[in-house]
């Protein structure tokens, strides 16, 4: 079966190509994108603000659960057109990565359901690759914390 | 984590990334390698060195010719150290995706 989420990211290039199938019409997907009790939901995080429409913008913050903010990211919206395309820049703040431009397209592949296509573009083609393998890094630290842990137990 | 690095470093090579095109296809000969690139026969043999020591391509004997062919191994690797940043937003959608399905039955 094909995956509804695919990654499409070339050797030496400085973008990627994130493109994903949803069992929803094209007005719903689209919701999720601007409404901001919508994507506090869905992204997990507190929306400060969220102004989906030219020279607007987004903040978004994270606590954990003693209350410190442990996540924090900013964008400036570029164009909005209702349910076909968001162009905004998205910027993780004190992360050390530079910002990232973001063009999202939505369309309608019938009445029940949609695409987005995701294009993201980095500031060099190292910054992206960085981008791409936190994940893949973040996941080899916590196989090695659970291996400790495991080590400390057996003693 | 070094040969990994490594094997990024070798697919970054546009002639590199070609000949694992080639390859893609079916096993070929040095010879038969060299013959798609206007590169100096040497130059290519650099490379098919490296994506060799790398492990990308193996080495096969075949009469008085080597032939090489992928290490399909080698190249799911490349594929998995995107895996989990594909898991990732594919986590993040499936979210989305059930939120708004609730959402949609709530407001029908």
């Amino acid at each position: 079966m094909e995956p509804k989420t695919k990654v499409h990211a070339e050797e030496g290039k400085q973008d990627l190509l994130i493109t994903r199938t949803f069992d929803l019409p094209l007005d719903l997907l689209f919701k999720a994108y601007i409404e901001p009790e919508i994507v506090a939901q869905w992204m997990g995080t507190k929306v400060v603000k969220l102004d989906v429409q030219p020279h607007g913008g987004y903040q978004f913050e994270t606590s954990d659960d003693k209350g410190n903010v442990v996540f924090k990211a900013n964008g400036t919206i570029h164009e909005c057109t209702e349910n076909k395309r968001i162009v905004r820049t998205f910027e993780m703040e004190n992360a050390g990565f530079p910002v990232q431009l973001e063009f999202l397209e939505f369309e309608s592949l019938d009445d029940n359901r949609s695409k987005l296509s995701m294009q993201i573009v980095y500031r060099s083609i190292a910054d992206r690759d960085q981008m791409l393998k936190l994940p893949f890094e973040y996941g080899l630290n916590m196989a090695h914390n659970r291996i400790q842990e495991l080590l400390a137990t057996s003693k | 984590m070094n040969l990994r690095r490594d094997v990024f470093q070798a697919i970054a090579d546009p002639t590199r990334r070609a000949i694992l095109m080639l390859l893609a296809a079916q096993s070929m000969s040095a010879g038969a390698i060299a013959a798609n690139f206007d590169t100096a026969r040497p130059t290519v043999s650099k490379h098919l060195q490296i994506l060799t020591e790398c492990e990308l391509l193996k080495q096969e004997q075949q009469g008085r010719e080597i032939y090489y062919h992928l290490n399909p191994h080698k190249m799911k690797e490349i594929a998995d150290f995107i895996e989990p940043f594909r898991q990732m937003w594919d986590e993040r959608f499936n979210k989305l995706e059930a939120i708004m399905k609730n959402y949609q039955a709530k407001n029908k």
